[in-house]
């Protein structure tokens, strides 16, 4: 999308302006400034019980001002965007500085934009009957699935969020980042179970990308298909064992078990498991770790972060080695390393720091259908709710919510949900086969960290893990599942 | 703070304004209207390793509006109080309430309903901005100081913090409610990092919360408890699957807790989707099992004069020896269900309140959390969940847990990288004992517990 700025346009806001308010931020000293601007307009529709229940729509624009004095960060913002007050929140920043002023670098070095999502919006009132559509075909597609099929949820959110980047280094950039998704839910009942089944997608795409590519037929068949299916699921074993995880989503794997353990912050700290394994071997050599923020379309990526920098491709595990860290600007300063486009913030109100874009395990060779072939018994996984990870004693968990029992090389019965437990360091030197058939999740990903939201991507092709822990009920003796 | 950034518009304006725009709605074609407006200032500090990392002080201000026209809905909401951005939230409510459906059960409470309790709720004290910087500062420092000496096995931190925040809301609907209250809250935390002979490293933290800062427990102490439940973790290792009884301390039991809340959140009691829908009157948990939600306490964390509604907050008897006595609801879902709202609307400023906690919490029983563990010959003592492997539609529970095994009564060696399942519906009857160390460190509260049954996954 083009950057037409937007905020010079609708605040009138100049070049002059914003050397201003980094002066102002710089004026007890500091090594380096910026200010975040951002307007976020946003819109949701929610069909409940075949009704449109819910339709909101939201304005927030602020400007948040950072001033960094060596490890020391100063951070204000104001939602209110005149000058006055963006002036204030710039002096209050400023007092974690203490020292002669500086001045920031006279001019502003504008990159050439990236377009990852050329998305070309028209305005919000005009698309809001065919949102509609969308959150009634859903309802529509996942009740016509099966009878049992009672209740349904559909909603449908989208947001703009335009942004400009300065900094008092001359960092200035400017992005429109468009984010759209559509989710439902459904819950089936017969007289003696009930169970859930939930599935949406998106990405940094118009609305016309659930018309055609990802229609909400799609999506409500998805959730349909897996809450009947949880009607039947028998209980999950529990101990370790083989573990095979499906393409796309079960890439939260990835992203729990390595991925936060390598942003750069923790490791700066050496606060992460993670810490000092530079050039070792973390993985077995059958992966290849990236996070890519350039994907087109994808919900994880961005043209530039959210302190200006262009983001990139990284390779994190290459072969099974331990390559790179994620950082933003404060760690690839402190740590003597390349700032890989990693710092980011859930709004103008939040300060910066290394999060992930699009994460995956990079394709292997092996047939999908003889890694399921391999096994004698253990679990094949191809859902996942969520997951979480402390990163210092490496622990991670990924809840599956859908997930089968794999006896004698076939997938048999499905199980019901379970947590799966793993050590971050090692988890991936037990993966012994890994598929060729890389497949990245649907794109409803979010990531919290200190508090902080972003949307985020994950991906892995089908991978067999020779050991983890599935945290079922099913006793030994009676549960199909015996070591 | 220095100055407060936010004084352009005073308490009265905010009322007056939210009175306004109700108003403005109505004359707009609005059946009915309902503002709400938020305003707030945040102050956080990190310290790490005796330098400070963050500094981070600000306010804030937004407003929304829920429309009704007839029984159609809709919501909008806005940062920019403009006249022009004023404008352009109303007309743009206006204009959605036309495409939503007529959902016969949609719309603001009845004129008899509403209200606010009288009276001083204790929920503000100017005092959390009494500090001066430094000494805020100090506070964090102190903090994260108490928990690096407290044990030459602490080697890292990612430091002590000193937060303090202060709110105000007002609501006013179409009934000619108007009602506005303030809180405030400071709290001191420390997250140390240990370190064994192996280089093996462990991270946990303690924290105090209170509403003034002359309640809050000192940041030594902090300190020194984040030290010791960092240190004791040190070590831990796998254990095999099996099914032991377990010990839930207190911040882990509450989040057991709060699936109770969940599942008798009259949200998802109207469609079915809690395995507790339909459970009035039943027996849901162990006869010991007594269960709270009080809105109305004095100085409490979930205390407020009214609900996001506008009801008055109340105290509901949630469950009663063990047997399910009311859900908790909003107007909406009361109707759905044709019973009383319970005065749980929550809301943020845009889309349909949802429901929420007061001061809930789990009646406290008479034994000491050390008499339950020393009642344990094998099992485990969880300090610690990871994830949210939770179904409510079926109960199905299983999650990552870290603790401490107990052998012959004591606590011995460190616990982790192990799971915690079972259903919902046999963990709430199976709560064996609940201990006497009920304690308010947020909104929702339980004593230390103990469950048998579930399965521990392990090796």
């Amino acid at each position: 999308m083009d950057n037409n700025h937007f905020f010079f346009q609708h605040y009138g806001l100049s070049d002059r302006d914003l050397e201003h308010y980094l002066a102002a931020a710089l004026s007890a000293g500091g090594d380096y400034a910026d200010l975040y601007f951002e307007y976020l307009s946003s819109t949701s529709l929610g069909v409940d019980e075949s009704m449109v229940k819910s339709a909101s729509q939201g304005i927030s624009a602020g400007c948040g001002i950072r001033v960094i004095s060596g490890e020391r960060t100063g951070y204000a913002y104001t939602d209110d965007l005149s000058s006055a007050r963006i002036l204030h929140a710039a002096r209050t920043a400023a007092l974690i500085a203490k020292g002669p002023a500086k001045t920031p670098s006279a001019g502003f070095q504008q990159k050439a934009a990236r377009s990852l999502y050329p998305v070309t919006l028209p305005s919000v009132d005009a698309e809001i009957t065919a949102k509609v559509e969308l959150v009634m075909r859903a309802d529509t597609a996942a009740r016509a699935y099966d009878p049992r099929i009672k209740e349904v949820r559909a909603s449908y959110a989208d947001e703009l969020r335009s942004i400009l980047v300065v900094g008092s280094d001359g960092t200035f950039a400017e992005d429109s980042q468009p984010l759209a998704r559509l989710n439902v839910s459904c819950i089936a009942k017969t007289e003696a179970n009930s169970a859930r089944g939930s599935s949406g997608g998106g990405g940094r795409v118009a609305l016309d990308f659930f018309f055609g590519e990802k229609t909400p037929e799609y999506f409500a068949k998805e959730a349909a298909r897996q809450s009947i299916l949880q009607l039947d699921a028998r209980e999950a074993p529990a101990g370790e064992m083989e573990v095979v995880l499906g393409p796309g989503w079960p890439g939260v794997l990835i992203h729990e078990a390595v991925g936060h353990g390598l942003e750069a912050d923790f490791n700066r700290k050496q606060t992460s498991a993670f810490a000092g394994l530079i050039g070792k071997k973390v993985a077995s050599e059958k992966c290849t770790v990236v996070d890519n923020g350039v994907m087109p379309w994808r919900r994880g990526s961005i043209n530039v972060d959210d302190e200006g920098h262009a983001t990139q491709e990284t390779v994190l595990i290459e072969k099974g080695i331990l390559k790179g860290y994620l950082s933003d600007k404060l760690s690839a300063r402190l740590m003597g390393m390349a700032d890989t486009g990693n710092g980011r913030r859930e709004s103008y109100e939040h300060i910066p720091m290394p999060r992930m874009t699009n994460t995956y395990l990079l394709a292997g060779e092996d047939e999908p259908e003889d890694i399921i072939r391999s096994v004698k018994r253990g679990i094949y996984a191809v859902n996942f709710g969520g997951g979480q990870v402390d990163i210092t004693n490496g622990k991670f968990v990924f809840s599956a919510s859908e997930a089968y029992m794999i006896e004698d090389g076939h997938v048999t019965a499905p199980i019901r949900g379970a947590t799966l437990i793993g050590n971050g360091p090692d988890a991936l030197t037990r993966v012994s086969m890994v598929g060729n058939d890389l497949k990245l999740d649907e794109g409803v990903g979010t990531c919290g960290k200190d508090g902080q939201a972003v949307p985020v991507g994950v991906g892995m092709p089908t991978t067999k893990l020779d050991r983890l822990t599935v945290g079922g009920t099913a006793k030994r003796e009676s549960g199909g599942f015996m070591q | 703070m220095p100055e407060t950034i936010l004084e352009t518009q005073t308490e009265t304006d905010l009322k007056q304004l939210a009175q306004d725009i109700v108003q403005r709605a109505m004359r707009g074609g609005a059946t009915a209207a309902e503002c709400a407006i938020r305003e707030g200032d945040e102050f956080s500090t990190l310290v790490r390793l005796g330098e400070v990392e963050t500094l981070k002080e600000s306010g804030s201000k937004s407003i929304g509006v829920r429309v009704f026209n007839g029984k159609r809905a809709a919501s909008t909401h806005s940062s920019d109080f403009s006249p022009a951005g004023l404008d352009r939230m109303l007309s743009s409510a206006l204009e959605l309430a036309k495409i939503t459906s007529e959902d016969p059960f949609a719309g603001i409470p009845e004129p008899s309903q509403l209200g606010s309790l009288s009276g001083d709720l204790d929920l503000y004290s100017s005092d959390v901005y009494s500090l001066p910087g430094e000494e805020r500062i100090s506070y964090a420092r102190r903090a994260e100081k108490a928990a690096l000496e407290a044990d030459p096995r602490i080697k890292n931190s990612e430091g002590g913090s000193f937060d303090a925040a202060t709110g105000h809301r007002i609501l006013a609907n179409s009934h000619g409610f108007v009602g506005e209250f303030r809180r405030s809250y400071c709290s001191v935390a420390a997250i140390p990092i240990a370190q064994d002979s192996n280089g093996g490293m462990q991270r946990d933290y303690w924290f105090s919360v209170a509403r003034s800062l002359d309640r809050l427990e000192s940041p030594e102490h902090v300190g020194k408890v984040a030290a010791q439940r960092t240190v004791r973790r040190l070590g831990a290792r796998k254990v095999k699957t099996q099914q032991v009884p377990l010990i839930f301390d207190p911040l882990v039991a509450n989040s057991i807790l709060g699936h109770i809340f969940e599942g008798v959140n009259g949200d998802s009691v109207y469609r079915g989707a809690s395995f507790l829908a339909g459970k009035l009157g039943q027996k849901i948990a162990a006869p010991q099992v007594t269960v709270i939600d009080d809105g109305t306490i004095v100085g409490g964390f979930g205390t407020s004069p009214f609900d996001g509604e506008g009801i008055p907050t109340r105290r509901t008897v949630v469950v009663e020896n063990g047997v399910l006595k009311s859900y908790v609801l909003n107007i909406y879902t009361a109707k759905k269900l044709g019973l009383q709202t319970t005065g749980n609307a929550s809301r943020g400023l845009a889309g349909t309140p949802g429901i929420g906690p007061g001061n809930y919490f789990l009646h406290p029983g008479a034994r000491t959390p050390q008499q339950l563990i020393g009642d344990v010959k094998e099992g485990l003592y969880v300090t610690e969940f990871l994830g949210m492997g939770v179904n409510l539609v079926t109960g199905d529970y299983s999650r990552g847990a870290s603790g401490i095994w107990i052998s012959g009564g004591e606590l011995t060696y460190p616990v982790e990288e192990i799971t915690v399942a079972g259903n919902l519906k046999d963990m709430f009857l199976n709560i064996s004992e609940i201990a006497n160390d009920l304690e308010f460190r947020g909104s929702v509260a339980s004593p230390t517990l103990r469950i048998d049954g579930l399965t521990v996954g392990g090796e």
